[in-house]
């Protein structure tokens, strides 16, 4: 292929890979505490439209983003609230989430479905945006695509290097002995589902307010599941899942061009592609364990002492 | 300082005290909803009071909440079957949509086979697809450990996109003027109604599976691996029981049921196959597995009221313009609160004395 295609398919794959990426990072963290949170989806979808809203009465993209990791936030504080206090089990409270943001979403959204809000444009960065191939697939988008590049990094330095972060971590692996030693596991398991969320909340309103700049219904169309896969193939590392949300943003990009395209292949076929692209990846990493850094005590409540 | 403390029960809740907490937590999820109403602008008592008359208050409410809870009752029997073994089956959406698929192609393949022919090979190849569509994630975690819940919903989607291939493609009517829908069936290839009410005989199917999977469980060895397997993973294996092929047992089992529902819902109620028979039972079959807590009767009696309310939400929306989304919201904060209320099974609150 010539670079005239291919570097405008690897662009829009960043893009289209970016709410993805949120969302994974979001999943990494709260996982890495020891909560599986399958109410990914929900979270996003709550962000979503909390962004856009926002964005819409307020004209502040940037307020209507960091609103909508708060709504992100307190969405997953209801899962904390069945699973922490209440000790109800982790993958039917995730999937009540998913159900009930969905719900929330569409409720209060249908008034809005098909109108705009103000959103995120893109910029190029000087310099580094006319370095040849890198510059144009990365440096050539809207600042939460630049943002997203940062969250990693520190990501990776809060959990390995900061005393909060090994705490988090301690939480998720062995919280017994974490509780043990006087840690609040509980505080830490929070920190983990609350700081997730707002992650999946900012994924969510990448969606309404740079993707696409409207509301429409079923905005995130299964990307926060995806997100839950990447976090297995990621091997709960945040690195690994930049590549990983990155390889969908390019299948999902690759399939809306060969629809735009007119090819032969059916529109409903084409759009199997990511799902079945999750299938395959999951696959993959569970044929190949061993560097997996997925926490000893992921799933499992801690029961109140006496 | 008064506070509250968590005591653990010294035995279990009884079936009384149980069914108090439960009922607390659906009037919580009401109350809960009841507030989100009255933020869109509905006056919340009329609403919960259209909703459960739109649901249960007309002979023919009371026959559509039937007529729904029919496919949920079959999904969350599958469901309930894989929940048991704490195999995590969201994939019920897909299988009922193989189902259909499979059912579809019998009864499109060969219109003129005589009905007692037509129709067990139409519940078969249903049970089938459905069936296949569970075992791929079953052998996927056998053989590799792949996580079921995230293939069985990518499943779902597949499935779906599967089925809109077929009715707006190869399958769709030419005389249907653009609509996605495959030909009518034949008289042959449709469950009938039952004596002049609009309910179809899968009512009766729904009795008879649900009498066999509680037996099952009841009185079969396998059954009754399953469930001792579900308790404890390690005891099962350090007991000898074949996990691996329970799993895939259940997951099987578990697709063909909802595969069945598939087969209902395209031959009863809209005599062919179009992409608005997917409007989540599969989903709606999970929170109703979880308020039975796996129990067939109880799924019975919590998919009748579950299948209420979302005709009853069809009904909020033709009177008090809510929108239909409203369904969700009622079925996830019914999920929440009961999984919540589940605490209380082993826990209970104490008042802290003063020191």
């Amino acid at each position: 292929m010539s670079p005239e295609i291919i570097i405008p398919l690897l662009a829009a794959a960043v893009q289209s890979g970016t709410p993805i990426l949120y969302a994974t990072l979001g999943e990494i963290f709260t996982e890495k505490s020891g909560v599986l949170n399958l109410g990914v989806e929900g979270a996003m979808i709550i962000g979503a439209l909390t962004g856009f809203l926002v964005s819409r009465y307020t004209g502040s993209p940037a307020l209507g983003f960091l609103a909508a990791g708060v709504a992100g936030s307190l969405a997953t504080a209801l899962h904390g609230i069945v699973c922490l206090w209440f000790l109800g089990n982790q993958v039917v409270s995730g999937l009540a989430l998913t159900i009930l943001g969905a719900g929330l979403a569409n409720y209060i959204g249908t008034p809005f479905v098909g109108l705009s809000a103000p959103g995120f444009s893109p910029f190029a960065v000087p310099f580094l945006s006319s370095i040849p191939f890198l510059g144009p697939v990365f440096f050539q988008h809207d600042i939460l695509v630049y943002v997203s590049y940062c969250i990693p990094v520190v990501m990776v330095l809060f959990l390995t290097r900061t005393r909060f972060g090994l705490s988090l971590r301690a939480a998720g692996e062995y919280p017994a002995a974490a509780t043990a030693t006087g840690l609040n596991v509980i505080a830490y398991r929070w920190l983990g589902i609350v700081g997730g969320g707002f992650f999946m909340g900012l994924g969510g309103a990448y969606l309404s307010l740079a993707y696409t700049h409207l509301w429409t219904t079923n905005l995130t169309a299964g990307r926060g599941w995806i997100a839950v896969a990447l976090v297995i193939f990621a091997f709960w590392r945040p690195g690994r899942a930049v590549f990983g949300a990155y390889l969908f943003g390019g299948i999902m990009a690759l399939q809306l061009r060969m629809q735009a395209s007119g090819t032969q292949i059916s529109s409903s076929i084409l759009l199997m592609l990511p799902y079945a692209l999750t299938v395959f990846v999951l696959v993959l990493s569970s044929w190949r364990k061993g560097t997996s850094e997925e926490p000893a005590a992921l799933g499992v409540n801690v029961e109140p002492t006496e | 300082m008064v506070g509250i403390r968590i005591v653990k029960r010294q035995a279990p809740l009884g079936f009384w005290g149980a069914c108090l907490v439960l009922f607390s937590a659906l009037l919580l999820s009401l109350l809960l909803s009841g507030v989100l109403l009255f933020l869109g602008g509905t006056p919340p008592i009329k609403g919960i009071i259209t909703l459960f008359q739109g649901a249960f208050c007309s002979r023919w409410a009371l026959e559509d909440s039937v007529l729904k809870a029919i496919p949920i009752f079959l999904c969350s029997l599958g469901v309930a079957v894989a929940f048991r073994l704490k195999i995590w089956n969201i994939g019920a959406e897909g299988q009922f949509a193989l189902g259909a698929v499979g059912a579809t192609w019998v009864a499109l393949t060969f219109p003129d086979w005589p009905k007692f022919v037509l129709l067990p090979a139409m519940i078969c190849m249903a049970m089938v697809a459905g069936g296949a569509w569970g075992f791929i994630p079953a052998l996927l975690r056998q053989r590799l450990k792949t996580n079921e819940i995230i293939v069985t919903l990518m499943l779902n989607y597949i499935a779906i996109l599967f089925l809109d291939y077929l009715v707006y493609g190869v399958w769709k009517d030419p005389t249907s003027f653009g609509f996605p829908m495959t030909p009518s069936f034949s008289d042959q290839a449709i469950v009938g109604k039952i004596g002049s009410s609009t309910i179809n005989w899968g009512l009766a199917h729904c009795l008879v599976l649900g009498v066999l999977v509680w037996g099952f469980f009841k009185y079969t060895r396998i059954g009754f691996e399953v469930k001792a397997a579900g308790d404890s993973v390690r005891a099962a294996k350090y007991a000898g029981l074949p996990y691996d092929r329970l799993v895939i047992l259940v997951m099987v089992m578990s697709g063909a049921l909802a595969g069945w529902a598939g087969f209902l819902e395209a031959s009863a109620t809209v005599n062919r196959l179009q992409p608005s028979i997917m409007v989540g039972y599969g989903y709606t079959a999970i929170v109703v597995a979880w308020l039975a807590r796996l129990n067939p009767l109880g799924i019975g009696v919590a998919s009748i009221l579950l299948a209420g309310l979302r005709v009853g939400v069809e009904n909020l929306q033709l009177d008090l313009q809510v929108p239909a989304a409203f369904g969700g919201i009622l079925e996830g904060l019914i999920l929440l609160t009961v999984l919540a209320g589940g605490f209380f099974t082993y826990y209970r609150f104490e008042r802290r004395k003063k020191r």
